[in-house]
């Protein structure tokens, strides 16, 4: 069993948990992630640490609640306990000096990137960071972006605030003025990270890009973590989880991330039913 | 008390056929599909063992298991005499009596075999086996911890908990060892828990062996992938260990690196037999792991070892309308248990040997929708020794099909390789050891199993474990 210590919302279906797990604490790097199961009946489902405290033990993530588990796991509070913590898997993001760097974070994405981008800017790079959202509200770890970067932008899809547009209209501007940008982070929503590196190969600026397959144990036993690569099968979690944005087959990515989607929204249907009837005991 | 009758009466006794439960019923449910001989049926399958001066049986053992004693304590009803005599060689008698392939090792070599049929010394092994399990429950305290000796001191840690990690911590601890396992998954076991399904080697099987090491002991840490978790030099450093033995198993799935491969619909059988196994998805939504429907469905399972097999009646279990194995040579060559083989044709699985696919065909949404296969012919034999199999041109086709299954074998896995590099492994990545000790390269670290041999079986890598323990318990005398 591993404790939460820490549970609050960022936005409305955005949690930020510190879950206590010693020894992940004192070895991750950025770029890492989790494997966790909530409980007996529970899946496998990776989540990249957002964060982590070595002296205290802990640990952060940052869930949006999409699926029947994210939700499930929203609703836990400091005190309640996960069952199963298991990492920290994949490889760490290759740092170094690049020059001038962006890091482009898509909704909960931004919670993904700014690990590495607080890495990249140690690395004595200049950081942009480029943070968007549907809306306002969904805007997360806004402070925390400012303060580290040299530069920083916010976007929103409905124009509720900071731009009114797509963060790629922001990288795009800064190509068009020609700044000389030598590295992109871009993580968030699947079309998001296909249009940054449409945008970057032009210029062949270096994009990586952060994948999130449906995986299972995330020890590089199974396979379903398969993306194709340059044309090559490679396994997210032992080969990734970052990748060249140039080279990734972002189609197959999206296609196999729906095999299971109807199957997922009936588990979906059920849980919600549950709790509802759950809420109608309470009330009678 | 019984005894052998004469040699004559012993040769007109036939094997006793197990009892199973019916093919039509069993494939649709997750029972075992043996039910184990009765103690009659035991006793006159026994009274069958010629007890040759020469034993050859014991030649085709792995472990070279004392068969004629422990048979001729069945036949005088010593039954924890027989467990005992067993034990001597073999760590996991309930599991091995269930998953070997004896007729590719002492069966084949029973003088019986030649004129007709051997011993059934697997199943026997189970009897035994199934028999100690049930009164070890009714009585709680462990043999395993009467035997252990006084506290040497020495802590050993072993990375794994398949069956070479479980019967090296049974050694070691038996050998008065603190001995702790980590496991990179929730559950303890290893390919006997995500790999092998319920209907061959029932669960609680497994457990009841691992709960008798716990109570002899050994320490259980699950969720702790070493290399990841827990560095390797971590564990001699700053946890305290004198000795790491690595049963880390062959768990890289293969795939044949045709076009289609990535698309949805297409398993490893690791995947498969993972979701069903470990996260059973065959309770979904119940459980929360999904699963692709097999109900209805047509299924192909490309291969023809027990990985093949184990997935293909699992995809009838689940419903499936045609369940196939498609393998690129013929039935004679298959790795496959005999056993498995027949009970998966009477299951209603169909057999396109000499048939590899070409490459897997899909829709606009990259879902598989069916394969292109060719035909095979053998040819001369390749480096396996086996009959290497050649495409006959123009004999391609394709099939219909929902659901594709790859099990074509494990590669090594490279995650410690990848954080320790000055373990020396060959250029498949298996772990290169020491045959006798099974040394690493590294001082202190011992390697077994899959991980050294690449896919074998459970009994090589229980050997292996075994092997390990006796070298680390030397070892640890010397420090
Ligand atoms: C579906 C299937 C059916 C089979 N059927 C048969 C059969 O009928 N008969 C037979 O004899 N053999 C069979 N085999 C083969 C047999 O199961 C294996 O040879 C045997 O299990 C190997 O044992 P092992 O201990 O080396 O490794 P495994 O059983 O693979 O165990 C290795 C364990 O180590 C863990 N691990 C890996 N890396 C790390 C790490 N870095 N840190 C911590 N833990 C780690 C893994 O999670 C796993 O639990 C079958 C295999 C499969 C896949
Ligand atoms: S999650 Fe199973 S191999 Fe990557």
């Amino acid at each position: 069993m591993f404790k939460i210590k820490k549970a609050e919302f960022l936005s409305a279906d955005v949690k930020l948990f510190e879950i206590v797990a010693p020894e992940i604490a004192k070895r991750r790097q950025a770029g890492q992630f989790i494997i966790l199961r909530l409980d007996e009946q529970g899946e496998r489902i990776p989540l990249t640490i957002a964060d982590s405290n070595p002296e205290q033990g802990t640990v952060t993530i940052i869930v949006q609640g999409i699926g029947k588990t994210t939700k499930s796991l929203n609703q836990k509070e400091s005190g309640d306990s996960i069952m199963d913590v298991v990492g920290p898997l994949g490889k760490a993001s290759h740092m170094e000096k690049f020059g001038t760097a962006v890091c482009i974070g898509g909704g909960v994405g931004s919670a993904i990137a700014y690990p590495t981008a607080v890495a990249l800017k140690e690395a004595g790079n200049h950081v942009i960071t480029i943070n968007g959202a549907r809306n306002k509200d969904l805007i997360i770890l806004e402070e925390e972006m400012k303060q580290f970067s040299d530069e920083s932008y916010i976007t929103t899809d409905d124009g509720s605030y900071g731009h009114h547009g797509f963060v790629t209209d922001i990288l795009q501007k800064l190509i068009d003025e020609k700044r000389e940008l030598n590295f992109v982070l871009a993580i968030g929503p699947i079309p998001m990270m296909r249009a940054v590196a449409e945008a970057t190969r032009p210029h062949n600026i270096q994009t990586v890009v952060s994948l999130n397959p449906i995986m299972i144990d995330g020890t590089g036993m199974c396979g379903g973590c398969r993306v194709l690569v340059d044309g090559d099968s490679k396994f997210a979690c032992v080969d990734g989880p970052e990748f060249d944005g140039h080279k990734v087959d972002f189609t197959n990515l999206i296609n196999r991330n729906r095999i299971y989607q109807g199957l997922e929204q009936e588990s979906l249907k059920q849980h919600e039913c549950q709790l509802l009837e759950q809420a109608d005991k309470k009330e009678e | 008390m019984a005894e052998f009758p004469s040699k004559k009466e012993r040769m007109q006794i036939k094997r006793h056929p197990m009892p199973e439960q019916d093919p039509q019923a069993r494939n649709k449910n997750f029972e075992e599909v043996t039910c184990g001989y009765t103690a009659e049926m035991a006793l006159e399958e026994a009274k069958r063992c010629l007890q040759c001066k020469i034993p050859t049986c014991i030649d085709g053992c792995p472990v070279s298991i004392k068969i004629d004693q422990f048979l001729e304590l069945i036949v005088a009803e010593d039954l924890p005499g027989a467990m005992n005599k067993i034990k001597e060689d073999n760590f996991l008698p309930a599991i091995c009596g269930r998953v070997c392939p004896q007729e590719k090792q002492c069966e084949q070599q029973c003088v019986l075999s030649k004129k007709g049929d051997s011993v059934a010394i697997g199943r026997l092994e189970r009897f035994v086996a199934d028999v100690s399990l049930e009164q070890a429950a009714s009585t709680p305290s462990s043999t395993t911890s009467s035997t252990a000796k006084k506290s040497s001191g020495k802590r050993v840690a072993v990375v794994g908990s398949g069956p070479a990690g479980l019967a090296c911590a049974a050694d070691l601890i038996g050998a008065g060892h603190h001995v702790t396992v980590f496991e990179a998954l929730h559950e303890l076991g290893g390919v006997l828990v995500y790999g092998i399904p319920e209907f061959r080697l029932p669960k609680a099987i497994v457990k009841k062996e691992i709960n008798g090491l716990a109570e002899a002991g050994v320490q259980f840490i699950t969720n702790s992938v070493i290399g990841r978790t827990i560095g390797l030099d971590e564990l001699f450093e700053e946890k305290g260990f004198n000795a790491a033995f690595l049963g880390t198993g062959a768990g890289l799935p293969n795939f044949m690196r045709i076009p289609g491969e990535e698309f949805g619909g297409v398993y490893s059988a690791n995947e498969f037999l993972t979701r069903v196994n470990l996260m059973k998805s065959y309770q979904f939504p119940t459980y929360d792991s999904p699963i692709m429907d097999c109900k209805g469905a047509t299924v192909a399972v490309i291969g023809g070892g027990n990985t093949a097999m184990d997935a293909v009646r699992v995809s009838k279990r689940m419903g499936a309308k045609r369940s196939m194995i498609v393998y690129r040579r013929s039935e004679a060559e298959m790795p496959a248990r005999l056993e498995e083989i027949q009970h998966a044709k009477e299951e209603g699985v169909e057999f396109h040997n000499l048939t590899n696919p070409l490459c897997y065909l899909g829709d606009d949404k990259q879902q598989l929708t069916g394969m292109e296969c060719i035909k095979m012919e053998l040819g001369p034999p390749d480096d396996s020794g086996r009959r290497r199999p050649i495409p006959i041109e123009g004999s391609e086709f394709t099939t219909e099909l929902d659901i594709v299954i790859v099990a074509i074998g494990n590669g090594s896995n490279p995650l410690l390789s990848q954080t320790n590099p000055e373990i020396e492994t060959n250029k498949w990545g298996n772990i290169v050891v020491n045959p006798k000790t099974m040394a690493t390269s590294r001082e202190g670290v011992f390697a077994g199993g899959d991980i050294v041999t690449g896919g074998a079986t459970v009994i090589l890598a229980m050997g292996a474990g075994r092997t390990a323990a006796a070298a680390i318990n030397d070892y640890l005398e010397t420090k």
